[in-house]
């Protein structure tokens, strides 16, 4: 073990970028269900998440103080009239991740606005899970997201998922300027005011995307979540850099002519791990005696599980998140207030472009709360979130190597995902190319009746939802060289991707850099938790 | 006109019945007081060894079962077919059968229900479900009296996979769009031979080949 004292000098502790040098501690990184624990190269640079910022003493002061001094429009109270239709639309599960310890943040929002309602005799409320065309969730899990009181005064009836296709749950407004269709769940529609209830995770969510993308349906949805809007996009995570994000803005704003929308925007802090793993979130230069001995043994007891075991281990861990900001009003203002916050948290500022940079897949992803994280999701993972989480120049160079660390399993949930196992064994052996793939098979797939069925009575995703997930790495697949997945423990999941594979990350460096040149830079993006990268 | 269509087994896919039911009703409805108790009375006898032919060979079961029908007149079956409708097969239906079936309908497919039982006794199921067309056995008739022989070749097993595809190269349809839906491995011709099969309510053997082969699984409620 290298004495504490050495370790000490190799790292500036207020920088949360780490130059790789001959003494540096091996790198804790995900790796699916488990860990690795490898020594980086010397001269790797490695991009840690920020500390995480300090939550609001008082959530629910916060709350309060928020809609009673919103953004561009009236205190909540002043639009609440008694005998009114008001629903309330919730962030579903895909956010935040894990789960955080509740209550939900989710449900400490509900419990202010809707006794806020009562007292404005307020009565016609219902409270619809904006799933847009994600699974639904299940009796368990929207118990737990607004707790026991709320769950059981509105569930069934005034609680419920989003359901995009019920052919008389939908109502068309007009359609944008570029065309685009704007379809909106009928009761929302059809409502005095809209409380939209959001928790930012990263700078993605919120916005116009909430309710564009959130209560709509394929019909709508098809005009962003397609190639050529991903391509035209440089990061979903910077508004300024996003054809997805503009398109949700027009689509957005339509609705914000026809709807009265309040919305709620909730940012937290990156603090994903607490407890006994929360060494999780340092620096190994950080790690003292006891957090190396916890990650042994952490690593040693997922090891001997079984991965479905080790699975529902690590998603019944919840996340200690604390709330760093509320805002409320109207869709713009509110928004821009939730992404400054957002970017505080998350981006850290990094001079230049890498050659080779390696991304740690971790077991969780928005898609596989309470599921498995199948090759689609690793792709998505790697080349779709990862790869974007940035403010418009990626870290990677263009033609350059990404390392992504997953076992890539060839495994599926037929529950949530049915329609990813089709996509997967039986397109990409034919086709990886996304254009071809949308004008051959999406429509086929996404009015497929089983798909459908099982996305409307079961918790399926729904039939084109892999298809997202494919265009979602279209501007990563674009943009890099070759992406090498080290520690795979197969060839034909790999293969299907259309990546190398290698067994272990020294081999996987070995090939990048024989790609690349035996000069090439190498970073490492250590997460989780999450960071975002300002490449300048 | 659609270029596809979705072939659904019905006695267990879309109803919870199965022919047992069918010919139960028919037999407690024969008409006289002791035809209906001789028919029940051996109903109930033969219901262990219907069991058993069931389990062993679809085809053998449905020939040995609908030699029960014969003497019986076809405008008699034909009205006890709504009344045993309305009696059993309606109260039977899954709650989700006519979401699916709409669902079908709305993606551009044809309904077309294809079935070992009778055609006389599923024509006011595939009238309330709305279905286009229906593929199923058919009754020989001689001088209006059912002889309780079946009309060859018998809808069942592979003769199904053989009954649709004839259906799509008459129709015009695109086998490789069509889709399939069934309860039981002994229907596996018939969707492996759709290019687009789902196992709805399946049996453990169907269960087992689902998961594969990748078809989709739906649990009808």
């Amino acid at each position: 073990m290298r004495p504490f004292k050495t370790l000490q000098k190799l790292y500036d502790e207020e920088s949360q970028v780490v130059i790789t040098e001959k003494g540096s501690p091996p790198r804790v990184l995900f790796h699916g269900e488990n860990f690795l624990q490898e020594d980086l190269p010397v001269g790797t640079r490695v991009i840690f998440p920020r500390p995480p910022l300090a939550g609001v003493p008082n959530v629910k002061a916060a709350i309060r103080y928020a809609i009673n001094n919103p953004e561009g429009m009236e205190p909540l109270h002043a639009l609440l009239k008694p005998g009114m239709r008001l629903t309330c639309v919730i962030d579903d599960i895909s956010v935040p991740l894990p789960p955080m310890v509740t209550p939900d943040v989710r449900q400490t929002i509900l419990e202010i606005v809707l006794e806020l309602a009562a007292d404005s005799g307020v009565d016609d409320v219902h409270l619809v899970i904006a799933n847009a065309l994600h699974r639904r969730m299940t009796e368990g899990e929207m118990r737990r997201m607004v707790g026991e009181k709320i769950f059981n005064a509105y569930y069934p009836d005034r609680y419920y998922n989003h359901d995009a296709e019920d052919p008389d749950g939908m109502v068309a407004l007009e359609r944008t300027s570029h065309g685009e269709e704007v379809s909106v769940n009928r009761r929302v529609a059809e409502s005095d005011l809209i409380v939209y209830v959001n928790v930012n995770f990263v700078p993605m969510n919120g916005g116009h995307k909430s309710m564009g993308t959130g209560v709509s349906n394929y019909a709508s949805l098809r005009h962003h979540h397609n190639p050529k809007t991903i391509r035209a996009s440089d990061s979903y995570m910077e508004p300024k850099a996003s054809a997805l994000y503009k398109s949700n803005e027009r689509i957005g704003r339509n609705i914000d002519k026809h709807l009265k929308v309040f919305h709620i925007e909730t940012a937290l802090n990156n603090r994903m791990f607490g407890g006994p793993t929360d060494f999780l979130a340092k620096k190994e230069e950080d790690y003292t005696e006891a957090d190396r001995l916890k990650f042994q043994a952490m690593r040693f007891a997922l090891s001997k599980l079984p991965r479905a075991a080790a699975r529902k281990v690590l998603n019944s861990v919840p996340a200690p998140y604390d709330v760093t900001g509320v805002y409320a009003g109207a869709t713009e203002p509110t928004h821009q207030k939730t992404l400054e916050t957002s970017w505080k948290q998350y981006v850290v500022p990094v001079e230049g472009q890498s050659d080779i940079v390696i991304f740690p897949i971790p077991f969780i992803s928005p898609y596989s709360v309470n599921s498995i994280l199948n090759p689609l999701l690793v792709q998505v993972m790697g080349l779709g979130y990862f790869y974007n989480l940035n403010r418009g120049v990626p870290l990677v160079k263009k033609g350059g190597v990404l390392i992504l660390l997953h076992p890539a399993y060839d495994e599926f949930d037929p529950e949530h995902h049915p329609s990813y196992i089709e996509f997967f064994h039986r397109l990409l052996p034919e086709t990886r190319d996304s254009m071809k793939l949308e004008h051959k098979y999406e429509r086929e797939f996404a009015e497929n009746p089983s798909y459908v069925h099982l996305y409307r009575k079961g918790n399926a995703y729904h039939g084109v939802h892999p298809f997202y997930m494919w265009y979602w790495g279209e501007n990563g697949r674009q943009h890099v060289g070759k992406v090498i997945v080290a520690g795979a423990e197969n060839n034909h999941v790999p293969a299907l991707l259309g990546w190398d594979r290698t067994d272990t990350l020294t081999e996987a460096i070995e090939e990048a850099r024989g790609f690349m040149g035996r000069s090439a830079t190498i970073s490492l993006l250590r997460i989780a938790p999450t960071v975002m990268v300002d490449v300048k | 006109m659609p270029s596809k269509a979705a072939f659904f087994d019905v006695d267990g896919t879309l109803v919870k019945t199965n022919v047992v039911h069918v010919y139960a009703y028919y037999a407690m409805n024969r008409g006289s007081v002791l035809g209906i108790a001789g028919r029940t009375l051996s109903t109930a006898l033969s219901v262990p060894l219907f069991g058993v032919m069931d389990a062993l060979d679809r085809k053998t079961f449905n020939e040995f079962f609908y030699r029960y029908y014969a003497g019986l007149s076809e405008d008699r079956l034909v009205t006890i077919a709504e009344d045993m409708f309305e009696d059993v097969l309606q109260p039977a239906l899954y709650e989700q059968t006519q979401d699916l079936i709409d669902q079908a309908r709305r993606s551009g497919c044809r309904i077309v229900l294809v079935t070992g039982a009778l055609d006389f006794t599923m024509r006011p199921l595939a009238r309330h479900l709305g279905a286009d067309d229906m593929i199923a056995n058919k009754m020989q008739f001689v001088g209006g009296k059912a002889t309780g022989k079946v009309i060859p070749p018998i809808i069942e097993g592979a003769n199904k996979a053989n009954a649709i595809r004839a259906y799509c190269t008459r129709e015009g349809l695109s086998l490789d769009k069509c889709h399939g839906y069934s309860d039981s491995a002994s229907d596996y011709a018939m969707l492996a031979v759709v290019g687009r099969p789902t196992a709805v309510n399946p049996d453990l053997r169907l269960r087992s080949i689902a998961r594969a082969y990748n078809w989709p699984i739906l649990d009808l409620k």
